[in-house]
């Protein structure tokens, strides 16, 4: 399949970033959106390529977090090219995504935008309460990443608003963390995921389940299942309540390693 | 057993690891393949495609002022549509329509054709074209197609049913004081063999010589040629097809489209060249299918283990047509001729039922029948050995035909040529270190379960005309002819009818005429690839080629060498018979000429020559058969051992093993990349491929993303050991391994994963083994099956 014909061009500006028109689309790695495109689930009028704007490739370091443009690619956060606020978990998890060439090209921004329920920085992103910058044209407003996603490819990104930044809070020195995604092969989307965050110092508990077609779910009462007073069996079925048997095996076990990460009690490299 | 081995490890002839010599153009980007050619003129063909599964089509709107540009059934006059039916009775015909006319039979089907500049406008044009249809209940499972109230996929039939077979060999007395009768239903899923290039076509009509020139990426050009000259109603004199570099194959590319009929039938239309590329979305979702069986199997076997009757009913969901040339019924011919594998057994009963349903044809993918056959029988012998409490390896020596029986005639009359199987499997255990495994799961806790399985079976290959003609289809291969021309340079040039694309023919039939007749491999230049240049051939499948163009590039080159022996001879002042040929050189004796002086001799100096010189000079055809036609038997043992993961269903492979027997190894090398390609391929079957279909017939898996490929991560490392027992049938000993590796894996897997969950009373049967099905069976063990 071949795209239908479209126009295209480069923003330099934030500006002309935003100036956008029915029909037009912006686009940075094109790692999603280009194959939708060709297959033409996705049309536009124009794109616009916003992959080098200086505001959306600006890392901004503060005292409490570190703010990605949204430009940032996948490879430059697992390359350690840009601050990791979380020491070395979030390296991780983008040398995880997809395959090299996928995270040559893709960035952060346009992954969250994309909203495709499986993929990595949806649910890791929530799992640090991250928190997304968006720009419009009279300024900015931010979302929670836990109110940032709406539904399966669907955000709370209005109809001039563009994505540009994600700031990610640094945990304390004693935090722990805990992500672990089940995929069958390299490369694939997850067919479940979990992370677990554990941050003493800010008083930060945090435990989500991810690839579930849906947005991501930030369980309750997130202590009582890193202190194990309830099991990942116990709480997962009444959290994904309505859906098949598979789905909470599978989850089961993604939130039951993702603790054992956080815990260092991981056995055999699972 | 290795006393017969003939591999030499260096060297350049017969069982030499040469290196490829097509690889020099593949691995510089230098190959040519149809998505690379362009003529002056040609136009771009996209085919606007029945978005549904089963419709009737009431009207087709096309664009206005589009006459040139937009075709539909009606437009394609004198066209017939595809026409494949087997010779076996009962059969029920079919017609696969170039593009839909009155019904559409699957999601993906053609139905009209539109042709612009570029394909992104030849796509545009399709979205202008609508289709008026009405809907009607798709047959989308094949176990419900025989049901009274199925609908008729076509009308005129009163059954969805292609063709029934049953044979029944002392079934019901062999059964008799049987200690173990274990009952099975077997599942595999339909797949897409995915070659990394698609079909294409570009199609040129010539109006000086009256000659359409396809250029296709096919396996088998003469077959082509035949097909479209009859559909198009030409001459086979003005048909030629041409099959460049083409990227895979694997049974994909053996067939007849419609796609390729209609491009030509519109390169003579518009009297311009018409080039269709088959995007990959084309590929998966309405064309590429294979497969797809259900087995409902019981086994009776002995207290020993002895089998004494295996009792099948297998229904092949052979999809809405009977494709050129292999038929609709081609896997459930096979199904019930070789579902007994390499075991003696006394009694055997099989039904098998070709049914039509509502998805694209199925088309016979490397291995064909012989991958789901083998996972249904392999798993059914552990069931076996698990009911009596036996070893998987003893239940299989108690019953597999023995090396002291060779040349074996098995209950399905398969003649077994040669070979040691029991020895296979000991080498595969050993290899595999089945002990250590079982001491292993002695001990076992967390979440992870070892186990290891084994699969054993043979591959006929090479088989001919009594074989096909006995399963029915209507292209039956015969004999296969080469020729040989030496160059004036004393170059050899081979011309074969069949097709490499992949397989190393470019090397290994070089090697063959270097055994032959001593010309370098460096010097032999194969043509193939063209009806134009080449002798009539059935084309590349059925692991044919090392064995019938081998013996006929053998027998052409003998013959070729013969006729520079009797110039040399001349040359030499000797007499022919006391001349040999060796690396370049004719020798009598002490004194010697070379072959490229014999060339020089024969071509632009024959006032040299004497005067009862034989005048057909330096270029012949000759004819190779077999000894006998029913094809030689390579065989293998594969050995897995694998961890399964409890709470994921994830499986992972862990070690691989495969003892494989391809007779004498013309390029082992080769044989190895053929066996780890096939491997690679079967460990698909076994745990990734599949292509759902929802209740309406929508195929559920159009993209790579959704249609899991195995991919580098998952392969272990494969260790391949050869035994070499020569066929008797063939010129060099050689058997045909083409197809070996992808039929193995599904059986050992399955069996592995079986052992790792025995002991949790869990067992699965359908592949792919997928999380969700491991998880499925764990908890129907347990007595949770989900909902």
């Amino acid at each position: 399949m071949k795209a239908a014909a479209f126009d295209f061009d480069r923003a330099d500006t934030l500006a002309e970033a935003l100036v956008s028109e029915t029909g037009d689309k912006p686009v940075a790695g094109n790692q999603s959106l280009g194959p939708m495109m060709n297959l033409r689930l996705v049309r536009a009028r124009r794109l616009i390529d916003i992959a080098t704007v200086p505001e959306l490739r600006a890392i901004v370091e503060t005292p409490e977090y570190v703010r990605f443009g949204a430009a940032t690619t996948h490879a430059e956060v697992e390359d350690g090219e840009t601050p990791d606020p979380t020491s070395g978990w979030m390296q991780a998890a983008a040398s995880n995504i997809a395959h090299r060439a996928v995270r040559n090209r893709g960035t952060m921004g346009g992954s969250l935008a994309h909203a495709d329920p499986a993929a990595d920085w949806v649910i890791v992103l929530t799992g640090l309460e991250a928190t997304v910058v968006v720009a419009r044209p009279d300024g900015e407003r931010r979302i929670r990443m836990a109110d940032f996603m709406t539904g399966p490819y669907t955000t709370a990104l209005g109809d001039n608003e563009l994505l540009v930044a994600v700031e990610v809070p640094r945990p304390g020195p004693a935090a722990r963390w805990g992500y672990w995604k089940f995929m069958r092969q390299v490369g694939e989307f997850a067919k479940a995921s979990a992370t677990v965050l554990i941050d003493p110092e800010n008083g930060r508990h945090l435990c989500a389940l991810g690839a579930l077609g849906s947005p991501p779910v930030v369980l309750p009462d997130p202590l009582a299942i890193i202190e194990r007073r309830v099991s990942a069996a116990d709480v997962v079925p009444s959290a994904l309540a309505g859906r098949p048997l598979q789905s909470f095996a599978m989850h089961i076990a993604a939130l039951e390693r993702a603790l054992a990460r956080a815990l260092g009690e991981e056995e055999d490299g699972a | 057993m290795d006393t017969n081995v003939k591999s030499k490890p260096t060297g350049k002839g017969i069982g030499s690891s040469l290196l490829r010599q097509e690889d020099e153009r593949y691995l510089h980007g230098r190959g040519r393949f149809i998505g690379d050619i362009r003529m002056q003129g040609m136009l771009e063909l996209a085919f606007l495609r029945s978005p549904l599964a089963h419709a009737r089509i009431n009207g087709i709107e096309k664009p206005a002022d589009s006459a040139e540009r937009v075709f539909t059934a009606q437009d394609l006059v004198g066209v017939s549509g595809i026409k494949a039916d087997s010779g076996l009775p009962g059969f029920r015909s079919s017609i696969q329509p170039v593009l839909a006319a009155t019904k559409v039979r699957h999601v993906g089907e053609p139905v009209v054709a539109c042709l612009a500049e570029s394909r992104a406008r030849a796509e545009d044009l399709c979205e202008l074209v609508s289709i008026d249809f009405d809907e009607l209940p798709a047959v989308h499972d094949m176990t419900k197609a025989r049901d009274a109230d199925a609908p008729m996929v076509h009308d005129e039939w009163d059954e969805n049913v292609f063709l029934e077979s049953a044979v029944d060999i002392d079934f019901e007395a062999s059964k008799a004081g049987a200690a173990s009768v274990v009952k099975r239903t077997f599942k595999t899923a339909r797949q897409c063999m995915a070659p990394i290039e698609g079909r294409g076509v570009v199609a040129v009509w010539d109006r000086h010589l009256e000659m359409l020139t396809i250029h296709s990426a096919t396996q088998i050009p003469h077959i082509v040629r035949t097909g479209i000259a009859g559909c198009l109603g030409l001459d086979h004199g003005q048909v030629r097809i041409i099959a460049p570099d083409v990227g895979g194959g694997f049974g994909f590319k053996s067939q007849l489209l419609g796609e390729e009929i209609c491009a030509g039938w519109l390169a003579m239309k518009l009297d311009r060249p018409i080039r269709w590329l088959e995007d990959r979305r084309e590929h998966l979702s309405g064309s590429a299918n294979c497969r797809e069986h259900y087995y409902e199997v019981t086994g009776y076997a002995g207290a020993d283990g002895e089998l004494l009757a295996v009792d099948c009913e297998a229904i092949v969901d052979a999809g809405c047509y009977s494709t050129y040339p292999f038929s609709a019924c081609l896997e459930s011919a096979q199904v019930a001729s070789i579902l007994p594998g390499p075991y003696r057994l006394k009694g055997y009963r099989c039904k098998t039922w070709s049914v039509a349903t509502n998805k694209p044809p199925i088309l016979p993918y490397r291995g064909v029948a012989r991958t789901g056959v083998c996972f249904a029988m392999e798993v059914l012998m552990d069931a076996l050995a698990r009911d009596l409490k036996i070893t998987p390896e003893a239940i299989r020596r108690r019953n597999l035909v023995g090396p002291e029986a060779m040349p074996f005639t098995n209950i399905t009359n398969k003649y077994f040529d040669s070979g040691d199987y029991p020895e296979a499997l000991t080498r595969a255990l050993d290899a595999i270190d089945i002990e250590a495994t079982r001491a292993e799961q002695t001990n076992q806790i967390g979440d992870k379960r070892v186990g290891v399985g084994l699969s054993i079976f043979c591959e006929q290959g090479a088989h001919g005309t009594s074989v096909y003609h006995g399963w029915g289809i209507p292209m039956v291969p015969g004999f296969e002819q080469a020729g040989a021309r030496l160059t004036p340079d004393g170059g050899l040039e081979l011309r074969v009818g069949v097709h490499s694309h992949g397989q190393g023919l470019e090397t290994t039939l070089a090697q063959i005429a270097y055994e032959e007749i001593g010309v370098d491999p460096a010097k032999v230049k194969l043509v193939h690839g063209d009806t134009a240049y080449t002798p009539y051939s059935t084309g590349t499948w059925g692991s044919r080629c090392i064995v019938m163009a081998g013996g006929a590039v053998g027998a052409a080159s003998a013959a070729l060498g013969d006729r520079i022996k009797h110039i040399a001879a001349h040359l030499l002042q000797a007499k022919a018979e006391d001349v040999t040929l060796q690396d370049g050189m004719a020798y009598a004796g002490t004194s010697s000429v070379s072959v490229e002086e014999v060339a020089k001799t024969w071509y632009l100096k024959p006032q040299l020559l004497p005067d009862d010189v034989d005048p057909r000079g330096l270029e012949v055809t000759e004819g190779y058969k077999t000894v006998q036609d029913t094809g030689t038997f390579s065989y293998a043992c594969h050995a897995v051992k694998v961890s399964v993961d409890l709470k994921s269903g994830s499986v992972d492979l862990l070690d691989y093993v495969i003892v494989e027997d391809a007779g004498t190894m013309i390029n082992p090398m080769i044989v190895d990349g053929q066996v780890h390609g096939g491997t690679v391929q079967g460990i698909g079957t076994a745990l990734f491929e599949e292509m759902p279909f929802d209740q309406s017939g929508q195929p559920l898996a159009s993209t790579l993303a959704d249609y899991h490929l195995p991919v580098a991560g998952d392969i272990p490392p494969v260790r391949i050991f050869h035994m070499e027992t020569p066929s008797p049938l063939s010129r060099f000993g050689q058997k045909g391994i083409g197809e070996s590796g992808a039929i193995g894996p599904p059986g050992a897997i399955a069996n592995a994963v079986n052992d790792a969950l025995a002991p949790l009373g869990a067992e699965v049967g359908e592949i792919p083994l997928t999380p969700e099905r491991v998880l499925d069976a764990l908890a129907a063990a347990t007595g949770e099956k989900s909902p």
